[in-house]
Parts: C-alpha cells; structure tokens; sequence
C-alpha cells in the first residue's frame, strides 16, 4: 500500500496499541525550554523517576529571558528563578542545557536545525505549539503540553491518534519580494484558523522544492495557525546539504547510512491524502494581518472588510470585535496603516535569511520618526553571522535597536512589551489579543514587509516601494 | 488525577470563536513555575470573558483553546473547577492537555451544541454522563457524545499516565529500543553528540 511521509514516520514508531486504535507512539527526541518543564520535571520527581534517556533532550532558556544585557542578572526575580530551575533540573537529571551566557543560546526551535539535533524521520516533540517548524526536516514534530512533556521524559512515548492527512501544493515560483512568511498566510486565510485541525500537512511542490531550508521552516512553524500541530516537508538534496557537518548530525559512515534512509522517506508518488488544497503562488502579494486571529489576513492591495458585509452574525460580531481591538474602520486600505513598533525576531522568520532580508530592505533608509524598531536575532549564532556580514551595523545605522537571541515580542514575557494601542508590523505568528503587550495590536508580515514598514512609518507594498 | 464519571453543576457559556490560550491565560503569568491556583489569572485580560468560580461546565464557541500549547489554560480552568468543555471544536494541544487533566472536551454537531447552549443560557440543569456517553438536557432527550475510549477510561478511573505507562508497556518500549538501534544505529550514536564546549 502506498503510503504518505507522515504515515512512514508513524509506523517505524509504533511500539503498542490499544484496543480503540490509539498509538503508544515512541519520540526519539526532545527540546526543553524554562516555561512548560518545570511541572514536567516535578512529575518525574512526584513519580520517583529519572529521565529514561537524557540523551535524547535538549534544554534552553528562550521565552522569559531579556533581550539586553546578557552578561547581568535577570532584573524579573520569576524569570530570573524560572530559568535557574530550568538549569538545576537538567543538572539533576542529566539533561544537557544551552546556557543563556553561551554561544549555543537561543529559541527551541532556531537551535534544533542549527545544531543537527533536528533530523529527518524522526518523532521530535517540545512542549511549545511551534514544534512543527522541525518538519520541515522530514520530521514528524508536533507540540505537546507540560504534562505530556514529563511523559516523554519518564518513558520516551506518548499516547497519540493518527491524524488525517492534508496535502497542501504551492505551484509556481514566488514573485519577488514574496516570501515563504506570504505564502503560510495565505493559506491560514484561505483555509481559516481551524482548516487544518486534525491533519497533518504535507506542504509539497515545485514552489517547496525551490524553498531553502529556512524558508520551509517559516512554513511549517506556522502550521499551528491552521490549526494543525504537524507541518511536514519531504527532506531532498537542500536538507541534506544544510545538515552536512552539523553539530549533532550523523557522521561519516553514519552519514551516508542517514542518506539512504532519509531518501526512502518521500512520499510515495501514488500515496493518497485524505485532503489536498493547491495554492498557485506566481502572482502572490505581500501578506499581512489586520485583525485578531491570522486568518484575517489580506493582500497589501486590500482594504479592511465591513462587517456588515458579513455572512452570518456570528462572523460578523467576530470580524467587528476584532476592528474595535484593532483600532480599524471598515474600508482602511493596507498601505494607509501607520505603525509605531517593528519587531523582527521570532522562530518563524529570526533566522538569518530573513534578517538578510529585512536589511536588503532597510537599505540607506533611516526608521521613520515616532517609530521604534528591534530586530532580536533567533539564536546567538545567528546574531554572530549578521554581525559577520555587517548586518548590525545596517540595522544600528537605520536607527533598529540590536538585540540578543529570544522569543522577546514574540509573546511578550520578558520585558518586550508593547504599550496598549501601539500597532506593530511584526515577523511572528500570533496577532491574538494581548500577545505583544494588553492592548497592543499586532499586523504579522514577512521580514521585508516590516523593515520597510519601520522606514515608511505604514506598510507599503514592496513590490513597488524604494526606500 | 481525579476521575470523571458524572457532572453536573453549574453551568457558563463564552460562545466566541477563536478563544485562544493567551486569552485564557495571558502570557506574562507563564512566569509562575506552579500549577495550582491559577485560576484568578484566567481571562485576566477580558471582563467580557470571566468564567465563574465553580463552574463545572463550559459552552464554548468554536476553536477554544487554539494557539499556544501552554497547559496554564486548562490548569486555570480547572482550578475555576471546570471538568467538561463542550463545543464545535476545540484545539488540538489544548484539548489534548485537558484529558491529561482529568478533563472531558466534548464536540457537538451544530444542531445539538445549539441546544446544549440554549439550555445553559435559560438556566437548565444540563449532567454529562461519561459512562453512557450522554449528556441531559433538563427535561428534552439527552444527546450522545464520543470520545475516544483509552481516553474515556483514563477519564473514568482517573489513571496517572506515567506510572501506567512505566508499568505496563517498559518491556515493549525496551524492545522497541532495541529494534531501531540495530535497524538505525547512526541514530543511536548521533543521540550521543554532546553540544557541550
Ligand atoms: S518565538 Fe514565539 S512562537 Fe517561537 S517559541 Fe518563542 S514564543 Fe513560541
């Protein structure tokens, strides 16, 4: 029987079912961060257990800590003890952690790829909803919560059900300008924030095969918006040759043994899916958000939609609430919309391509006045390639603020925070309410479309702008 | 975990699609490293959205609980006492988090939710029977439910997952190991690099 990538992955890690059809379901790897292991950790403790193979984690502080001032203490005492009891529970239990000081710091899911310990047919799990950004490696990767976190750290498997699969084709190359941030968005609005819950996408295509390895993973890490919590790419030439060397990848012999099974794992070209939804991307504009969920996304030519003009009263007090948070009247055009913050960061789009990107954009250009910009590099080992390529200075020169590695206003934990009624262009996933400050609104955008932003002090289609 | 077999109590409605986690439980109190007493920082954000304390069952607008996997959310609910969500959808992490919680999340087809939340709106009593799988709605015919049955009977003998699963299955897990260390051992010997240095 023919099968998908996903279903390959699945059944080399079965290892029990039970009578209604759940998988107990072995996770060959895991990442850990300060936020959702503490209450794993006390599992374990509460249990009398020790981690079954310490190995096989990896732990790093990303969400909590301060983009400034690495070498001082935390000022916040509960991140300062939040992250402490992330280091003494993996010195405890023998798990290996990245310390914040480090040269190997960074978000969860910037440092997996970097450092070869995401890899290609393999169960990989973190208890953060972003996880999918690894199948974009040909992993089977998905977020789990704190619970199931000190499952897999006592025993190495979770209880799962299959999910139904979904093929999502991107045909045509990506216009200039347009990036991979453009094409997940208008998927999300095409398909809605719940389209895709109970799958688990395959993204496939001429247009994925031309991505790189970045781009695929700002793909896949949004899959969570669709309301999946697996986004998968089938691995080719591109993966194997950013994983070549890497860190924790396979070497040697080992390598090219890895090479053979990874090429198997493509999905059969008769495999069929129980959803396919195709995307034709050559004439895709800039993306961005103007409401509260990402699925209210429009292209930059568009105009905020009237509520009134809705299908049904349940849409139209969700569209209405969403406007009245966002501060937007019916009718406003895209490129009429002022901005007062940029952030350029996140584990979708704060790798250094995407900071490439945005300072391409920047140019000579100057951060309009009334404007305050940071770009927070994904890890420190993307801060070290930018400042090797000059890209800091860009950024300084422009007026940008240059931070250290973190989430920092991805979700606002740390001392990142937007004032209510600040609007911010900003390259990560989630425009909820609240998320980058109570009260502040948040327009998700591609890195090129929020550098220009910062110097158009509104969003412009970069198609056609000049800084 | 406390098992789940009957509930009734009361009832509240929050019939807004979209409630994602960081409305339930807003990001900067993911500071707190306890998962007791939560509650209070639940919808701290939103008057509009309070759910009051004691409530055992929550109507819910579709896709509650989408976004972050942060597992605050069901940890305030339950402290707020909610043991049963009902709705058109849910997400996936967050209502995986629930059954780890001793949580049901039930979905509905739109012509039974509506009348579950029309109950719950003039006041009826509604119970939720996990046993039969059916909830009663005051005095109309009562409406079934599914649920996944290792997750219904997690529900009803209140399990603790770890202390199961290390007991009923270290011996297949064992030889799984085994199995993919002799069918994948550049695997293995990749698991032992070490980042340290
Ligand atoms: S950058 Fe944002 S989405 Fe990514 S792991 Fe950090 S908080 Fe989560």
């Amino acid at each position: 029987m023919p099968r998908t990538l996903y279903d390959k992955i699945w059944d080399a890690h079965v290892v029990a079912r039970d009578a209604g059809g759940e998988v107990l379901l072995y996770i060959d790897r895991q990442l850990l961060h300060e936020v959702s292991s503490p209450q794993a950790f006390a599992a374990l403790r509460e249990h009398g257990l020790q981690v079954h193979r310490p190995a096989s984690h990896i732990a790093v502080a990303d969400h909590a800590v301060p983009t400034h001032d690495r070498g001082a203490p935390i000022a916040d005492p509960q991140a300062r003890a939040q992250v402490a009891l992330l280091a003494a529970n993996c010195a405890e239990y023998g798990v290996e952690y990245l310390a914040l000081d480090g040269e190997r710091q960074g978000i969860v899911h910037v440092i997996g790829p970097e450092q070869g310990f995401t890899l290609p047919g393999l169960t990989f799990v973190c208890s953060d909803s972003h996880s999918a950004t690894h199948g974009a490696f040909g992993a089977l990767a998905f977020g789990i919560g704190a619970s199931e976190c000190g499952t897999v750290l006592a025993a190495q498997v979770l209880w799962q059900k299959r999910a139904a699969t979904m093929r999502v084709t991107f045909t045509g190359a990506l216009p200039d300008h347009v990036s991979a941030k453009d094409m997940i968005l208008a998927l999300i609005a095409r398909i809605g924030a719940s389209g895709a819950t109970g799958y688990a996408i395959e993204y496939a295509g001429e247009a994925v095969r031309a991505l790189s390895m970045e781009a695929r993973m700002t793909l896949c890490n949004m899959s969570i918006e669709a309301g999946s919590r697996t986004g998968l790419v089938a691995p080719d030439e591109t993966t194997f040759a950013y994983l070549a060397g890497r860190p924790r990848a396979p070497q040697e012999a080992d390598w090219d043994a890895a090479l053979a099974d990874w090429r198997a794992l493509a999905s059969d070209a008769d495999a069929r899916f129980d959803r396919e939804v195709t995307i034709d991307i050559a004439d895709l504009a800039p993306q961005l958000s103007f409401g509260t969920s990402p699925d209210q996304t429009l292209p930059i030519g568009g105009r905020v939609p009237d509520p009134g003009d809705a299908p049904d009263p349940a849409q139209r007090d969700k569209l209405a609430g969403a406007l009245a948070y966002m501060g937007l009247a019916p009718g406003t055009a895209m490129t009429d919309i002022a901005v007062d913050h940029v952030f350029i960061g996140s584990c979708t789009n704060g790798r250094i391509e995407d900071l490439r990107a945005a300072a391409a954009m920047v140019g000579m250009g100057r951060v309009a006045k009334g404007v305050r910009a940071l770009v927070v590099p994904g890890s420190g080992a993307v801060k070290r390639q930018a400042e090797a390529e000059g890209l800091d200075a860009v950024f300084i020169a422009a007026g940008f603020e240059w931070r250290e590695a973190g989430c920092s206003l991805c979700v606002a934990m740390n001392d990142d925070r937007l004032p209510a009624g600040a609007r911010c262009a900003s390259t990560s996933n989630r425009n909820f309410e609240g998320r980058q400050g109570i009260g502040a609104r948040t327009h998700l955008v591609s890195p090129a479309m929020a550098a220009a932003a910062a110097i158009a002090g509104r969003f412009v289609d970069i198609r056609s702008w000049r800084a | 975990m406390t098992p789940l077999v009957r509930v009734t109590g009361p009832a509240a409605r929050l019939p807004l699609a979209n409630i994602d986690t960081d409305i339930i439980f807003p990001a900067r109190f993911l500071l707190i490293t306890e998962k007791a007493g939560l509650g209070r920082y639940a919808f701290h954000d939103r008057a509009d959205l309070a759910v009051p304390p004691g409530t055992a069952i929550l109507v819910t607008g579709d896709n509650f609980g989408c976004g972050s996997s942060r597992e605050q959310a069901p940890w305030a609910l339950a402290d707020l006492g909610v043991r049963v969500l009902i709705g058109a959808g849910f997400g996936e992490i967050f209502a995986a988090n629930c059954f780890k919680n001793g949580m049901l999340p039930i979905v509905l087809g739109p012509g039974e939710l509506a009348r579950v939340d029309a109950a719950v709106q003039a006041g009826a009593v509604i119970a939720v029977d996990l046993e039969t799988q059916e909830i009663a709605v005051a005095d109309q015919d009562s409406i079934r439910f599914s649920v996944e049955p290792a997750r219904r009977e997690a529900l009803l003998s209140g399990w603790d997952e770890i202390g199961r699963i290390r007991a009923g299955y270290a011996a297949q897990i064992a030889s799984f190991e085994q199995r993919q260390r002799a069918a994948i051992p550049w695997l293995w010997r990749a698991q032992q690099g070490s980042l340290n240095g």
